[in-house]
């Protein structure tokens, strides 16, 4: 039998504004060779009208007509109603349903799915292997999510994301702490970062270090040397000692930062609570909490799913439906999720279950009614798992470390002294050098010399306080002007020419040879400093702007 | 000798203390191109004023003599003021004449100088009288780090001027060369300080001549930036001891300052080719032969070459445009083609930039000189730090007479002889043009894979040839 007919149901719950598939989808269905069957108005809550998958080349379809395709897609779970019945009822027996399902929370629901010997493929259970990431559905809302956690965040928040400097005074960056480096976590990460805000990020996994700097935040972990990193790149539960450490940075980062995003989220269990009461209590007032695991109890103590509240003057956010309140591009992304999904299983062409496939296994609950969940494990463990902790930055980094210093002697336009070593080096080793000098002379010298004694120690004082001023001066020196610097010094040190003057005096009339010898050197001084000033002068003339 | 302390000896070391503030403020100025003519006539005037109080010194002064008895130090000799006259008028043709390539020359000359004059004011002290032990200990250090100057500072400019082979001069046990020379010359001061023999600061300072040019012997071409900016120091250095020598306070300052100063520019051009400063200092450095042994991958591959005139038309659509000069460019006197082609992009809109490696040209500092004399503003001007991070976005990045600066293998390969040096990134820029002569290596002696990376080009021919045909097509 030939699978040909793919049906788009409209979403039942009341907060879902998303459908499975946008019009831009149905159309590389139509491409496909699939025939599209869509219930009429259920794209209207993402902003898709009928007449636009109707161009795609969907046919519009009453609600029963929809449910009846051979492949049914949708995006939340069938609702189970408390009579026992299911809007999943109306479809064929042995047709395919794709969809979320959750089946470890829905096994009432797995159970009345397989009375109907219908396939069900759960698109919360593709695995999070690099080639099934174009399906990862899980990913794509999660993205969405973290980006509209920022957004709502904002929007509570009383202030500016981003730092400004006003004419009427200055206001500092807003500071964001995002608990759990996920795909929602580095999300938010990037919008938060994008509105000019300081971000930190705390996750248990090692791994997510280089991810969240390559971002742009600073990372936060604990000094307790323990991996969180567990099976499927998601973090597993962690060590007493560790959640206590933990728990000390949060409350450190509490009185600090305006918003808290958290999204800490352990794969078929409650959220962990992690940000306490109290911690919310340590917040300032007009601080915002974006709790994007209030569909699994939260992360915070205090959140009510579904709500937003307010507890001593900080709001927390506990909104399920986050990805939903994007419903356009969410839908959108989806559909791109689910057609690749459906082009892995063989596109209209060879459609069926192929127990081989990697990326189909894992998210296959019913085959023909028969339970196939959960599959045999194939996907390992994450590679670095005994990864060692990083040394942490349990201190929050209030004053952010200096940036990574780069050499810039002969570079900046205005080089600071990149190697102070090597100033103190050669000063010490000037001292040094004077010091046995001294020594050496004191033992030389005869008691007339005693005078001579003081005065060289005079010199050497003065000798090293102009090796430091001259360290400093040259240091300064901009680097276009080095040449310069050169003739300069050339000409100021033909003060040696004083040296030649003080002894080319006296010799009576005569010339000794003592004198001669001055008189020449007094000769080859002055050539440098005649030369040395001019040259450097018509340098100095030719730079102009 | 110690002079008696007098009025007019105060009144002279007053004049030397503004002198050496003089000369720290001449430093200073140096810190901006907005403010180094006036630094530079600071210096002129700290000297005048040194100069000054010095002839203007009494010479009714009384020196005292080892034995005791006391003599006026006397008038100065009348030859003194025609030398003085003498030296400023060459030293004035000197700087008129000397064209901006040869800065390097003129430099390393005048460090002989000054070693001269300190060998001279050494053996001139020694001559007049002999003088007591402490003082000879300077005077042979004086003469000792002089001569080094100057022999090395002779061979230096020589190596410059193209009259002695560039060529690194590697005597196999050049290290024990140098220890056994030190000990040497210990031997000799030991016999000069102690007994007062002569011959022993004669043979001391033709140890020190030689060992200068030992020195600078083994140090090659490509790396004579350090070893004028080395020089600079020693030259700095000798003053300083002149100044011990003397009992002089303004020489000792001044030698400090240049001393330091030389130093400095030493330091960051190593640091500029990655090489260590001790290397540089006991010589036998940058003649490390390239690393044949498992020749790494030569850059197979084609060069793509390109002419003048279709050149011109990438530069007109480009919208930023990088000049990475070098020695080349110098050698070939393209800098006033350079800057015409400058001008006539600048006209058009194009933002053009230079891009100076520390290390370009033969003197810290070179390549901003002829770019200036060429009329270049000094604005567009920039260091390799500040430019370095904005070729990805440059459209068109053109290398003039340059290789090693631009060489990706010193950031690539590490068996590379020039591997870790920093260097002008110019491969990220969308298109690259290189100029070049001809296909030979640089002064490295290094194959450059930027020649066949695939975003470049070369327009090979004569700097200034090739530049005058690009500016011609650009105004066509």
């Amino acid at each position: 039998m030939t699978v040909t007919k793919l049906g788009i149901v409209t979403e039942t719950r009341p907060d879902e504004r998303r459908v499975a598939a946008s019009p831009q989808v149905v159309a590389k269905w139509v491409k496909g060779g699939w025939e599209v069957a869509i219930e009429r108005g259920a794209g209207v809550r993402a902003s898709y009208l009928d007449a636009h998958y109707e161009a795609a080349g969907a046919t519009l379809v009453d609600r029963k007509t929809a449910w009846q395709a051979d492949v049914v897609v949708k995006l939340r779970p069938p609702v189970l109603e408390p009579d026992g019945t299911c809007e999943a009822d109306q479809m064929r027996d042995g047709a395919t349903l794709v969809s979320y399902i959750q089946p470890s929370e829905h096994a009432d629901l797995v159970a009345k799915l397989a009375t109907k010997q219908l396939t069900v493929l759960a698109m919360d259970q593709v695995p999070r292997i690099s080639r099934a990431q174009k399906m990862d559905a899980l990913s794509s809302m999660a993205n969405i999510a973290g980006y509209r956690a920022v957004i709502e965040a904002a929007n509570r928040f009383g202030s500016f994301f981003t730092g400004q400097f006003t004419a009427a005074g200055k206001v500092p960056p807003a500071k964001v702490l995002i608990i759990g480096g996920g795909v929602a976590g580095l999300a938010a990460l990037g919008a938060a970062k994008g509105l000019g805000a300081i971000v930190r990020a705390f996750d248990v996994r090692p791994a997510v270090e280089d991810q969240v700097k390559s971002l742009g935040g600073e990372f936060l972990t604990v000094t307790i040397k323990e991996s969180g990193e567990g099976q499927g790149g998601y973090a597993k539960e962690m060590s007493k000692e560790f959640i206590d450490a933990e728990f000390a940075l949060f409350r450190a980062q509490a009185k600090e930062v305006d918003i808290v995003i958290t999204t800490a989220l352990i794969p078929g269990k409650p959220a962990p609570k992690l940000w306490l009461a109290d911690m919310v209590e340590l917040m300032k007032p007009g601080s915002v909490i974006v709790d994007l695991a209030a569909e699994k109890g939260g992360n915070c103590e205090l959140t009510k799913p579904g709500e937003v509240i307010e507890h001593a003057g900080v709001t927390i956010v506990g909104y399920t439906d986050l990805a939903s309140r994007m419903a356009h591009v969410a839908s959108d992304l989806y559909g791109t999720n689910l057609l690749h999904f459906l082009d892995e299983m063989g596109g209209a062409a060879g459609f069926k279950v192929d127990l081989e496939n990697d990326a189909v296994r894992p998210a296959l609950v019913l085959e023909h009614g028969e339970k196939r969940w959960p599959a045999p494990p194939i996907a390992k463990p994450a590679p670095k798992e005994a990864k060692e902790a990083k040394p942490a930055v349990v201190a929050p980094p209030a004053a952010s470390a200096p940036p990574p210093k780069l050499f810039q002697g002969h570079g900046g336009p205005n080089p600071k002294p990149p190697s102070r070593t090597l100033g103190v080096m050669m000063s010490a080793f000037g001292i040094l050098a004077a010091i046995g000098f001294l020594l050496v002379r004191y033992q030389m010298s005869d008691s007339t010399h005693d005078i001579q004694t003081y005065k060289l120690l005079q010199h050497l004082t003065v000798f090293v306080m102009a090796i430091f001023v001259g360290f400093q001066v040259v240091w300064n020196v901009t680097p276009a002007l080095h040449t310069p610097l050169m003739s300069v010094t050339n000409a100021i040190s033909g003060i040696i020419v004083v040296g030649g003057l003080l002894n080319a005096r006296g010799g009576g009339g005569g010339l000794p040879n003592g004198l001669i010898v001055a008189i020449v050197a007094t000769f080859f001084a002055t050539i440098n400093i005649a030369g040395g000033f001019l040259v450097t002068r018509r340098m100095l003339a030719m730079f102009r702007k | 000798m110690s002079f008696e302390f007098h009025t007019s000896e105060a009144l002279i070391n007053s004049a030397y203390l503004v002198a050496g503030v003089m000369f720290i403020l001449s430093l200073r100025g140096l810190s901006s191109q907005q403010t180094a003519r006036r630094g530079n006539l600071y210096g002129i005037i700290g000297m005048a004023i040194a100069i000054a109080a010095t002839l203007a010194s009494n010479p009714d002064l009384l020196v005292f003599a080892e034995d005791g008895a006391s003599y006026p130090v006397g008038k100065f000799h009348p030859l003194v003021f025609a030398a003085i006259g003498g030296g400023a008028i060459l030293g004035a043709l000197l700087a008129a004449r000397v064209g901006m390539t040869q800065m390097p020359e003129l430099v390393a000359l005048l460090h002989s100088f000054v070693g001269l004059a300190a060998v001279l004011v050494g053996y001139s002290l020694d001559l007049h009288q002999l003088p007591p032990l402490s003082e000879r200990i300077e005077i042979f250090i004086d003469v000792w780090i002089g001569a080094i100057t100057l022999t090395g500072s002779i061979l230096a400019f020589l190596k410059l001027r193209g009259s002695v082979s560039g060529k690194p001069l590697l005597l196999p046990a050049r290290h024990v060369l140098n220890l056994a020379m030190l000990i040497g010359s210990i031997v000799c001061a030991y016999v000069y300080v102690r007994d007062g023999n002569q011959v022993g600061l004669e043979i001391g300072t033709a140890i020190a001549c030689v060992l200068g040019v030992h020195l600078v012997a083994g140090i090659g071409g490509a790396d004579m930036p350090v070893v004028v900016s080395m020089l600079n120091s020693y030259s700095g250095w000798t003053a300083a001891a002149a100044g011990f020598m003397l009992d002089n306070d303004l020489l000792i300052i001044t030698g400090a300052l240049v001393g330091s100063s030389g130093a400095i520019l030493s330091y960051i051009m190593c640091k500029a080719m990655n090489r260590s400063i001790w290397n540089v200092i006991f010589g036998g450095f940058g003649a490390a032969p390239p690393k044949s042994a498992g020749k790494p991958a030569a850059p197979a591959g084609d060069v793509q070459d390109i002419d003048p005139v279709t050149l011109a038309e990438r530069l007109k659509e480009a919208k930023s445009v990088v000049i990475v000069p070098g020695y080349g460019m110098a050698v070939g006197r393209a800098q006033h083609a350079v800057r015409e082609l400058t001008e006539v992009l600048r006209a058009r809109g194009v933002k053009v930039r230079f891009a100076i490696h520390p290390v370009a040209g033969r003197l810290p500092g070179h390549m901003n000189v002829l770019l200036a004399e060429a009329n270049v503003p000094y604005d567009i001007v920039l260091e390799m730090d500040e430019i370095n991070a904005d070729f990805p976005e440059t459209d068109v990045a053109m290398v003039i007479g340059a290789n090693d600066i631009v060489n990706p293998a010193a950031e690539d390969d590490p068996t590379s002889p020039i591997a870790g040096m920093p260097v002008l990134q110019v491969w990220k820029a969308k298109l690259v043009i290189v100029n070049k002569r001809s296909r030979a290596a640089g002064y490295a002696g290094i194959d450059n894979p930027l020649f066949y990376k695939p975003v470049t080009r070369m327009l090979f021919g004569d700097a200034k040839d090739a530049v005058e045909k690009v500016v011609a097509a650009l105004k066509a």
